[in-house]
């Protein structure tokens, strides 16, 4: 049976309140930790099959123009090469997240440096890297002097998310204080650990493909897409995925050659890529410039907010790197401008990297707000509070649950901000300026249609089953605990199982939605298990009351005795509806930073770190408190050192690994804090939450770099804050 | 002379090109030790070869004849995990869990090159006792990137092994 | 990368042998080779597997000085009792660079050897004429970040990426090398390393069939040892700019003042110059300063990495002022 649920209005009926096994929301360690740490849970490269090939990519090596010609025949004359795959249907660029149909094909077609166009495949990892080393090919390079690859000066068109009210202009010449203040920010790469993978079987009618995916329910569509063939000839397999942070949300070009290639040789064929090609053909996150505007009244009300950016994607691409889409509701101001344009250029694909948009309009919102903190002598903690808007200042909608309040003073509190007059270079210890700052984070909220299956087994136990991937976010903990709460039982009994298409469709991971939309769904399917049982136990369903595997009563019967052999099987369905028309919702929060930067050499470490986060229910107190930290290790690494250095001359991505492009390391974080700031948002989810994955990068940057000027004295208006550009603005 | 990986031995293979990773992974079916860069530069692939950590991906099967490799496999079971594998889950010191089994090697190396007393660059000192602070266990645990940014619960899981051992 | 021939040396002179042919390169750790193998920057036709040769040991000489085996690994090195006690600058620098993994792996001839990380030199496609003579230097008008201001050349510059050189620059210390027939010559870290010139591709004065033994290490000296690096991220990072220095004073006066610099150049740059204008002076700011403006004099940027020269003089300022005690 299918249980559906279309969230129109708040769901107050809190159901997961109504669970008595406690254990919702509680630091339940992984149950497929021992896995994890053992070594034993499998990625998608480490499936054995009998005859597996080996297939390596090959990349263009110039940014624009055409394959002419691949000699296949010296190459297959090569130790152990088995076939080179040009296939028409190969994947030129991943689709971008949710996309649901083929990505980009024509491999020959070059659009940017790096680009797959080929797969060679062989008996050995070793003979088929080589061979793609050596895989003779002609082509035809556009002059690079007539690519567009610097995005101040390509063509530009307008992206979404822009709005225009009243008169900013007239609001800055008129205000008690303004700012009117640009920034840059520089690429990202997601670099998550596992690099792109794939092995795909094909039984000459159906596929299989074991592949490093965030979202099997769409990629199933994508890949059944480009190979033209039916979805229910198409099986994914995603159990374990090594971090994906957007960079596996849609199909890549290693998943689609292998299932040309195990077609084609009716071989498992398995495609991992190097860490270079990740680098060179997978999702950046866009550069982008930006300008913020702020005018307060004398009491340091805003008066006027304006934020405009530019960022930049390949010709075609449709996504633009969302800077816009917390600043549309996260401050007041009547005269309010919000402008976004997409320079169209030849580098890799632009896409969703960890808090597309967010994490890096919030710094600069957030580095902006300081800047007029101090032009207005307010304190910056304060001057955030009184900028609250009662209602979304775009659209008008009331706000789901909005925890910024509370996040700024309990996070001040728990820090120990001062909220004394503020002067950078007022504190030093031997070489090191110490300084403090803070931000508000923002991180719009958003659900997705999600379908779970539930099992309650005649003997007790339990089983869920979707589609939906465990990417690190704890979805195999959370669901667990769902489970376990609502059927009352101890969570060593609730077996979960993810990533594969051939349970049902879950919303896959990415945009925060994926604890929230997947556990709604198992929440309804539960539910309707409850229902059941209460009919066959004869009694109501708001008096039934299950725990350790029992009906609790006056004579408490357990569940394998009611089930009476059989079991009870619901599939739950969760979609969104209409409430967000109603409602703006939003994850928030606050951070608080110190950090000393070196008066000599312009170092900079952050010595500590508080986050506060608001994001309705915890469903588990440990993994919640992971993605927040592992949010503002993020925020670190976008402050102080990540950047994509891109060649002047032709484009190409020059630092495209991970000795140069600099994700922070243990020694660059200090001890973090995370503190959860619980409430119940009925609107927001059937599980009262909302997103937490991506807050906790979303805006911790801009505190960063608020403490480096209150430390220093150096106020960057570019982001990384590598040594060299503190020194050049640090004061003597 | 073959290999020994986890006590047991194995012949070498006869493509030299083999990495010591990728013969772990591919030959021996271990694929608890984890390809991240393959070049060196993020720690997901340590193993410990006659007890010292090193990097799997930069070294050539073919150049560990006679030595003595352990691998995540050989330092717990599910079944049987080490004190620090389970420390790991206790502390949520991964998330993921790619750069987990590289991560867990070196700390196991880490423990032994504090208790011989080998400073660190976090070290105020060259000579002398070396304290398990936060600080020299970030440095010496900065080999082995996490993405996900479980460093402070992998710091906690790493502190709160080394105090239940002294 | 390319298939090879894979043969184990059993003495030096086998080692010498095997590696005088063309094409044929010596491997010990490998941590920087087989980087390099896999990328097919490098693309011998013949390694030479030289872990079994009796050059590991580290040893007092009779002269005070320390004698450390070619395949002595960075860790070996680092922790060493006497290297700890009596030539500190040198484990601090060797901690300072890469990893516990990367350390343990890395022997010292091969991380003397250490090739550049220039990221066009890494990229097989790209011009670089240190990789590919004559194909041109994607770096002077690409990213030049990690980018070399000191004895650069038309044609290179790249720098030398390594800690450990410039320490045993600054302490002076000797290369001994082997090559074939028993021939042994022994060259100053000082004059091992080269400026990249006309013939970039060189990095060292290593000629085919020469295989480093063994560095020596002059015997100890007073004075107050510091290595200094200024990287990006707090650790695994390689040096924007470091400084070597042992520097030692008698009277209030500087009485020695041995530095060496690394991220400047092609190699670790050591300026005799700098000891000249410090010694027999009193330690004052615009002394250090002084010592700047000699190293600096001839420094040219290259757009993005103009900022090395002022962090340069910053960093140089700041290691004499803490080797000294002066206040800056």
């Amino acid at each position: 049976m299918t249980v559906h649920f279309k969230q129109d209005e708040p769901d107050t009926r809190n159901l997961l309140d109504q669970g008595s096994q406690g254990v919702i929301g509680t630091a339940m360690s992984r149950p497929e930790g021992l896995a994890k740490v053992t070594g034993t849970a499998p990625y998608s490269a480490e499936y054995r099959f009998d005859d597996c090939l080996v297939g390596v990519l090959v990349t263009a090596p110039f940014t624009k123009g055409r394959i002419t010609g691949i000699d296949k025949e010296t190459a297959l004359a090569m130790d152990g090469v088995v076939a080179v795959i040009d296939d028409s249907r190969m994947t030129a660029r991943p689709a971008q997240g949710g996309a649901g149909e083929a990505p980009q094909q024509s491999p020959r077609q070059i659009c940017y440096y790096g680009q797959p166009f080929a797969l060679v495949v062989a008996t050995s990892f070793e003979k088929a890297r080589h061979a793609a080393k050596h895989l003779p090919f002609s082509y035809e390079a556009d002059d690079v002097s007539d690519i567009p690859l610097d995005p101040e000066t390509a063509e530009t068109e307008a992206g979404d998310g822009g709005m225009q009210a009243g008169d900013l202009a007239h609001a800055m010449a008129t205000a008690e204080h303004a700012v009117d203040v640009s920034y840059t920010t520089m690429g990202h790469a997601s670099a998550a650990m596992e690099p792109h993978a794939a092995i795909a079987q094909w039984d000459g009618g159906r596929l299989t493909v074991h592949a490093s995916l965030q979202m099997p329910n769409y990629n199933i569509s994508e890949l059944a897409d480009a190979l033209d063939l039916t979805e229910d000839k198409v099986r994914i397999v995603s159990r374990y995925v090594g971090g994906g942070f957007g960079s596996k949300l849609g199909l890549s070009e290693e998943t689609t050659a292998a299932a040309l290639a195990a077609m084609e040789l009716g071989k498992p064929v398995k495609v991992v890529m190097s860490r270079q090609q990740v680098f060179q053909s997978i999702m950046r996150r866009s550069e982008s410039s930006q300008r913020v505007r702020l005018a307060v009244d004398a009491e340091g009300r805003l008066t006027g907010f304006g934020h405009e950016a530019r960022v930049s994607n390949l010709p075609g691409e449709e996504f633009a790197e969302p800077v816009l889409q917390s600043s549309a509701f996260l401050y007041a101001g009547e005269n309010r401008l919000l402008a976004l344009d997409v320079a169209r250029i030849h580098q890799m694909t632009a896409g969703s990297v960890r808090a597309p948009g967010e994490a890096i309009g919030m710094p600069v919102l957030e580095a902006a707000m300081d800047c007029l903190a101090e032009e207005a002598g307010i304190d910056p903690v304060e001057l955030r509070l009184r900028n609250i808007p009662e209602k979304d200042p775009g659209k008008g909608l009331p706000f789901t649950t909005h925890e910024l309040a509370d996040c700024l003073k309990k996070g001040a509190e728990a820090f120990g901000w001062d909220s004394g007059p503020r002067k950078p270079r007022q504190n030093r210890d031997g070489e090191w300026w110490i300084g403090t700052g803070m931000a508000s984070a923002a991180r719009v909220h958003n659900v997705a249609e999600a379908k779970a299956r539930v099992t309650l087994n005649a003997d007790g136990t339990a089983r869920v089953q979707s589609d939906m991937t465990d990417i690190g976010t704890g979805t195999y903990a959370i669901l667990t605990q769902i489970a376990a709460e609502m059927l009352g039982l101890d969570p060593a009994n609730v077996m979960v199982e993810l990533g594969d298409t051939d349970f049902p469709r879950g919303p896959g991971s990415g945009g925060s939605w994926g604890a929230v939309s997947i556990g709604s769904a198992v929440v309804i399917a539960c539910d309707a298990i409850r229902q059941s049982l209460a009919k066959k136990a004869g009694i109501d369903a708001d008096d039934l009351k299950l725990k350790d595997g029992k009906l609790q009563g006056s004579q408490p019967r357990s569940l394998s005795e009611l089930l009476d052999g059989g079991n009870m099987s619901e599939e739950g369905h969760y979609e969104p509806g209409d409430i967000s028309d109603d409602y703006t919702s939003s994850s928030f929060g606050a951070f608080f930073a110190q950090v000393r930067v070196n008066r000599h050499t312009g170092e900079t470490r952050v010595d500590r770190m508080l986050g506060a986060f608001g994001f309705g229910r915890v469903l588990n107190e440990k993994t919640a408190r992971s993605q927040c930290l592992g949010g503002m290790v993020w925020c670190i690494g976008s402050a102080l050192t990540e950047a994509l250095h891109f060649d002047p001359v032709d484009g190409h991505l020059v630092n495209c690994d991970l000795a140069e492009y600099h994700v922070p390391v243990h020694r660059d974080v200090p001890d973090l804090e995370v503190m959860l700031v619980e409430s119940r948002d009925p609107a927001a989810s059937a599980v009262q939450g909302k997103g937490v994955g991506e807050l906790g990068m979303c805006g911790g940057a801009g505190a960063i770099a608020n403490a480096v000027y209150n430390a220093c004295g150096a106020r960057l208006f570019e982001f990384p804050m590598t040594p060299d550009k503190v020194l050049a603005d640090m004061p003597d | 002379m073959p290999i020994t990986v986890n006590d047991r031995t194995h012949d070498l293979p006869d493509d030299p090109r083999v990495s010591l990773l990728d013969f772990l992974r591919g030959h021996l079916g271990l694929t608890g030790t984890k390809k991240g860069c393959d070049h060196g530069q993020c720690g997901a692939c340590t193993v410990l070869v006659n007890g010292m950590r090193i990097n799997s991906c930069l070294s050539l099967a073919a150049l560990h004849d006679g030595d003595a490799v352990t691998t995540i496999e050989g330092i717990g079971t599910p079944e049987d995990p080490s004190a620090l594998q389970q420390a790991f889950v206790e502390h949520d010191g991964f998330q993921c869990g790619y750069c987990t089994p590289g991560q867990i090697c070196s700390a196991t190396a880490m423990m032994d090159e504090i208790a011989n007393g080998w400073p660190s660059d976090a070290s105020a000192e060259l000579t002398g006792e070396i304290k398990p602070t936060p600080e020299e266990i970030r440095e010496r645990m900065s080999g082995n990137l996490c993405r996900c940014g479980a460093y402070s619960n992998i710091v906690q899981a790493i502190l709160a092994t080394q105090e239940a051992q002294s | 990368m390319k298939p090879f021939d894979l043969q184990r040396a059993d003495s030096l002179t086998h080692a010498s042998q095997l590696c005088s042919e063309r094409n044929a390169k010596p491997i010990g750790g490998g941590a920087n080779l087989v980087d390099l193998l896999k990328l097919e920057v490098e693309r011998p036709d013949r390694l030479v597997d030289i872990n079994r040769l009796p050059i590991a040991g580290i040893e007092r000489m009779d002269d005070g000085g320390l004698r450390i085996g070619a395949l002595a690994s960075n860790t070996a090195v680092a922790v060493d009792d006497d290297v700890r006690s009596q030539w500190p600058v040198l484990s601090r620098a060797i901690l300072a660079g890469a990893t516990q993994q990367l350390r343990n792996r890395a022997t010292t001839g091969g991380n003397l050897c250490q090739r550049t990380r220039c990221y066009y030199f890494t990229n097989i496609d790209q011009p670089c004429n240190k990789r590919a003579p004559g194909s041109g230097c994607g770096a002077i008008d690409g990213v030049a970040r990690l980018h070399a201001v000191l004895g650069t050349s038309d044609q290179c510059i790249a720098t030398y990426p390594g800690d450990m050189a410039v320490a045993l620059s600054a302490l002076d210390a000797q290369v001994e090398i082997a090559s074939a027939n028993d021939r042994h010559r022994t060259v100053p870290v000082r004059e091992f390393h080269r400026l990249p010139g006309d013939t970039p591709w060189k990095d060292n004065v290593l000629e085919q069939g020469e295989v480093i033994t063994a560095v020596t290490l002059p015997k100890p000296v007073s004075g107050r040892q510091i290595y200094r690096k200024v990287r990006e991220r707090s650790s695994y990072a390689f040096a924007l700019v470091s400084v070597a220095a042992i520097i030692d004073m008698a009277d209030g006066l500087i009485t020695r003042a041995d530095l060496a610099f690394g991220g400047l150049a092609h190699k670790p740059w050591h300026d005799p110059r700098i000891a000249e204008a410090l010694i027999g002076k009193s330690p004052h700011e615009a002394l250090f300063d002084k010592a700047a403006d000699i190293l600096l004099e001839d420094a040219q940027g290259y757009g993005e990495n103009d900022f090395k020269i002022p962090l340069a003089l910053r960093t140089l300022k700041a290691v004499l002022a803490e080797a000294t005690g002066v206040q800056l």
